[in-house]
């Protein structure tokens, strides 16, 4: 199980370093879409459906509207020419990347191996929640009744982003 | 181990994106892969060896099943995910129809 | 924006209608099996863009301006705080409770408010991403003439 997500998540790295570095924007945001793609199969291999089932048509509609804004525009390549601010900022990220490295080798001698989780907090959870929710989806379960204010902070969100979105995509004001 | 290190190593990459690319859609792109390597992460804590999906059979009922607190928290997040990355592609259009250009750094040499 | 081609448009008026009862599908089963509200709304407001997508901006009279599908997902999303304020009002004085019969596990009409809640939460989520991508083809309608 950990060499068949190795194996995936490799995939994953080898695309992202594509569509970071790729020359036509295009084919940056098609390789953004396998790295979404990766993500559901890893999702399945981690006994998870119904985040599957959420990233696979979430990360549909993310492309779709990716490709919609660059086939807008001009889809012109990416500029390469690098200076002496690009050298900064490369050498800065490097920095940034040893130091962060550094401290998640202090943080993951504290983690538990992979695959012993101890169900620690979701024991309580588990243990009376057909009886007490009535639902066979215990993710469901969760949502919905242990932890509603999740699921209302997150309708909140999702009506604050539709109206961002209308206010800054408007012309013509109201007459 | 490994696959937590994997997991980390793809945050960096999108870290990497995000700082040194000057190319607007390639910010978002580099954002959207930070935002993934998270949600794997979620959901590689919460595995358990031999447990299966969290969904209980009536017939059934004793069975050891994989943690279904990260799920429900990582389900949340992918639907915000979205509503982010939809709004930060509205902000772009906008920039583009006034700068006629993707480049950070042409944006912010001219005024007004 | 212009529609596709006619193969597109004879399979898209096969196809739509399927992927939309399949939303609703996974909605009304979200406590059966995976899925759920947010799953099954995207997956309705998937049938309705795919249907914009191949007939072209003239396709429905929302498209003219946004405040339909507006609509629909205000009043889902006051229908969710009601329901949730309903559980003040229905004996044991906490929010968001589930006070409605259980039943036994495993049938369509049991645990309680769950039921409701996938559904007006689905309804939330599709009239959501359907606004976005409708303010997406008005700008560019607008921008284009």
């Amino acid at each position: 199980m950990e060499l068949a997500l190795s194996v995936i998540v490799g995939f994953m790295i080898i695309g992202a370093l594509y569509a970071i570095h790729a020359k036509d924007i295009l084919s940056a945001v098609i390789a953004c879409g396998i790295v979404g793609y990766g993500l559901v199969i890893c999702f399945l291999l981690l006994k998870a459906p119904d985040l599957a089932i959420v990233q696979i048509v979430v990360e549909t509609i993310t492309l779709i509207i990716m490709v919609a804004v660059v086939l807008d525009s001009s889809r012109e390549e990416a500029f390469s020419k690098p200076d002496t601010r690009g050298y900064i900022s490369a050498g800065l990220t490097i920095i940034l990347v040893l130091a962060l490295l550094y401290f998640f080798r202090m943080a993951a001698g504290s983690l538990d191996t992979f695959g012993t989780s101890t169900l620690r907090m979701a024991g309580p959870y588990i243990e009376g929640a057909t009886e007490k929710t009535g639902s066979a989806n215990l993710v469901t379960g969760v949502i919905f009744d242990f932890r509603g204010y999740d699921t209302l902070g997150e309708a909140t969100v999702l009506v604050t982003a539709v109206l961002g979105v209308i206010t800054i995509l408007r012309i013509k004001g109201k007459k | 181990m490994t696959v937590y290190l994997l997991c980390f190593i793809l945050f960096l990459i999108g870290l990497y994106g995000v700082i040194t690319r000057r190319n607007l859609i390639k910010i978002a792109i580099s954002l959207s892969i930070m935002e993934f390597s998270c949600f794997l992460f979620f959901a590689l804590i919460g595995y358990i060896d031999g447990g299966i999906a969290p969904i209980v059979d009536p017939a059934d009922p004793l069975k050891t099943y994989v943690d279904p607190l990260p799920q429900a928290l990582v389900l949340t997040a992918i639907v915000i995910g979205l509503a982010t990355t939809s709004m930060l592609m509205a902000v772009i259009i906008r920039i583009y129809r006034r700068y006629k250009t993707f480049d950070i750094r042409e944006i912010s040499n001219l005024r007004g | 924006m212009k529609g596709m081609s006619v193969i597109v448009k004879k399979t898209t008026q096969l196809v739509a209608g399927l992927v939309f009862l399949y939303g609703v599908y996974i909605i009304a089963h979200g406590h059966l099996t995976p899925g759920g509200g947010f799953a099954g709304g995207v997956v309705v407001a998937g049938a309705f863009i795919l249907q914009i997508l191949a007939f072209g901006s003239d396709f429905l009279n929302l498209v003219k301006e946004e405040t339909g599908s507006t609509l629909f997902e205000n009043l889902a999303v006051l229908i969710v705080l009601l329901l949730a304020v309903s559980g003040l009002l229905a004996g044991a004085s906490i929010f968001l409770h589930n006070w409605m019969p259980k039943g036994t596990v495993g049938e369509l009409l049991s645990a309680g408010m769950l039921p409701l809640y996938n559904i007006f939460v689905g309804i939330e989520v599709a009239a959501s991403i359907l606004t976005i991508f409708l303010a997406l083809v008005i700008f560019k309608e607008e921008i284009s003439k």
